[in-house]
């Protein structure tokens, strides 16, 4: 079996994700190859260190670095004839070309898997995650994307082959405008050790950063956000923890002001201890927190910061 | 110009999925079902780009069983013109979705195809892009913004770590992200004129598309349980718990 996986990169640094979902191919098992596609692909020497990569391909060309989907179509469709598996990271940019290369396959894509059960069985979060589903493909080629929170970064150690390939041409029919990155200094979400989320509750964007931003700082944590806390322009949308948003499995995760609900729990179930701080002694927070703490934020969390000294 | 809103019936959002004890699956019957919020969103801006003057023929269009007509007229009631059910009794897989779809855009030939970006039950996230593929339209995931004009669409994509706007030549696929925008509760004028509205219904094999499954399901199962948690009396208690179970 040989499998291609697709990196996950920005600014030549390689994301864990991709060293995550390297354990789930290798629980697929056989020949790993990364491939590392974008503008720039210095990351490649990262991921040719990942133990147990075969080889690292490298592609370069602006579309690539603008993430346009019909650019990696190009690239992975052909390249796919090698491969009986093509892996990506389910990130917003994983999940915007990989289901483009799979229906040019003619392949149902398995799409966001948490576990390799056999080399064709996979299970995958359905309903929000609040159901499990085994799905087996017995499909001669399969593109599949991986939650990178359900498995652990594979190891160091390795010092694979780094070989160039054609980019491929994109597609004339679509452009990069623009971007707007949002800047911050914290952790990243998805691969945070510690998150602070925050709710509805908080009342105001000022609020928000005034509260969250301070005790997120302290525990060297990402910040994080219900869907209501960022639809009411609390917070930005690339905070967003939830069925739409990020999934997050921190070791923490402390919840302030948020309900619970079930959009949001998928995003954040799966984390190790969860916290909750809710004044509702109801909210369904509490159903899924190891500590919960019903008190007021405006007084839990100033005691909670010097509680923490 | 015109536009093909692919929409699904699902599992009401508010709802919580229950698994079915035999693990075949999860407990449909009676259980409330209404619109994938994400369709619901994608039918407005189809509604929105109509009121604009920009689209003059909305055609909502779902995939499923006869109750899908519900979810056709909810459509419609928002400001889609006419409806086409694709009358299934399975749930199709999304490449089966996505090759019954280009059958519908290759006889409707829409300038633009708006659809959500994921169903909230098989949470796939594929169809649209899925559908781009096979027509070989370039296409826009995500969207919060989109902007139609001369012959083209500007879209602003919510990413990882921030936005990102592309350009995108029509005919394409573009799928909604929640905050594209806010969809209207349909008025009861509204509900009843969508009763006369055309509403087609034609089996999917009438569409001579291969829609066989390539996948199966071996089972379903609930998720493992978080055991319960303890409340904790203050913020003292809460680092001490906190640091004997080494997370601080």
């Amino acid at each position: 079996m040989a499998i291609l996986l697709v990196a996950d990169h920005e600014n030549g640094e390689l994301k864990d994700t991709t060293a995550k979902t390297l354990t789930a191919a290798k629980a697929i098992g056989g020949d790993v190859d990364i491939l590392v596609a974008g503008d720039n692909v210095d990351a490649a020497k990262a991921a040719a260190a990942l133990a147990g990569v075969r080889k690292v391909l490298t592609a370069s060309s602006p579309a690539l670095g603008q993430g346009l989907a019909e650019a990696f179509e190009a690239l992975i469709v052909p390249l796919a004839a090698n491969y009986d598996v093509v892996l990506v990271p389910s990130t917003s940019q994983g999940k915007n070309f990989a289901p483009r290369i799979a229906a040019k396959l003619d392949v149902s894509q398995v799409s966001d898997i948490v576990e390799v059960v056999a080399p064709d069985t996979f299970v995958r979060p359905i309903y929000a995650g609040n159901a499990l589903e085994t799905v087996r493909s017995a499909q001669a080629k399969q593109v599949i994307t991986v939650r990178p929170t359900a498995f652990k970064p594979a190891e160091g150690g390795g010092s694979a082959a780094i070989e160039a390939i054609d980019a491929g041409a994109g597609s004339a029919h679509s452009r990069f405008v623009g971007e707007e990155k949002v800047k911050s200094d914290r952790p990243e979400l998805g691969a945070a050790k510690i998150v602070v989320s925050g709710g509805r509750a908080l009342g105001s964007a000022e609020e928000f950063n005034a509260v969250i931003d301070p005790l997120a700082d302290k525990l060297g944590a990402a910040v994080g956000a219900s869907r209501a806390a960022v639809d009411a322009g609390y917070a930005p949308n690339d905070y967003q923890v939830g069925q739409t948003g990020k999934v997050v499995a921190p070791e923490l995760y402390i919840a302030i002001g948020i309900s619970g609900a079930i959009q949001h729990l998928a995003g954040m179930k799966d984390s190790k201890v969860i916290v909750a701080i809710n004044k509702d002694p109801e909210a369904p927070i509490f159903q899924v927190a190891d500590y919960g703490w019903v008190a007021d934020y405006k007084t839990a969390v100033p005691e909670l910061m010097s509680a923490l000294g | 110009m015109k536009v093909l809103v692919p929409v699904k019936r699902v599992i009401d959002y508010n709802i919580k999925a229950r698994v079915k004890a035999d693990q075949s699956g999860v407990e449909l019957a009676n259980v409330k079902m209404s619109i994938n919020p994400f369709c619901e969103i994608a039918v407005e801006e189809a509604t929105r780009l109509r009121e604009k003057g920009v689209a003059e023929d909305v055609l909502a269009v779902s995939i499923g069983p006869q109750q899908a007509q519900e979810t056709l007229r909810t459509a419609m009631a928002i400001g889609a013109d006419r409806a086409l059910l694709l009358q299934c009794d399975t749930d199709l897989e999304p490449l089966a979705v996505a090759k019954a779809l280009k059958a519908v855009a290759e006889t409707e030939k829409p300038d633009l195809i708006l659809m959500g970006k994921q169903a909230i039950d098989g949470d796939n996230n594929a169809v649209g892009q899925m559908l781009a593929a096979l027509l070989g339209w370039p296409q826009a995931t995500f969207a919060s913004k989109v902007e139609v004009a001369g012959g083209k669409a500007t879209v602003t994509r919510e990413v990882d770590g921030g936005l990102q706007t592309l350009e995108i030549d029509l005919p394409a696929v573009v799928t909604v992200d929640l905050r594209l925008n806010e969809p209207r509760y349909a008025s009861l004028p509204n509900i009843m004129k969508a009763k006369k509205k055309p509403l087609e219904i034609k089996p999917v094999g009438d569409l001579g598309v291969d829609v066989a499954p390539k996948l199966s399901v071996v089972k379903v199962t609930e998720p493992p349980k978080r055991s319960a948690g303890v409340k904790v009396e203050g913020a003292a208690d809460l680092v001490a718990k906190l640091k004997s179970v080494g997370v601080l």
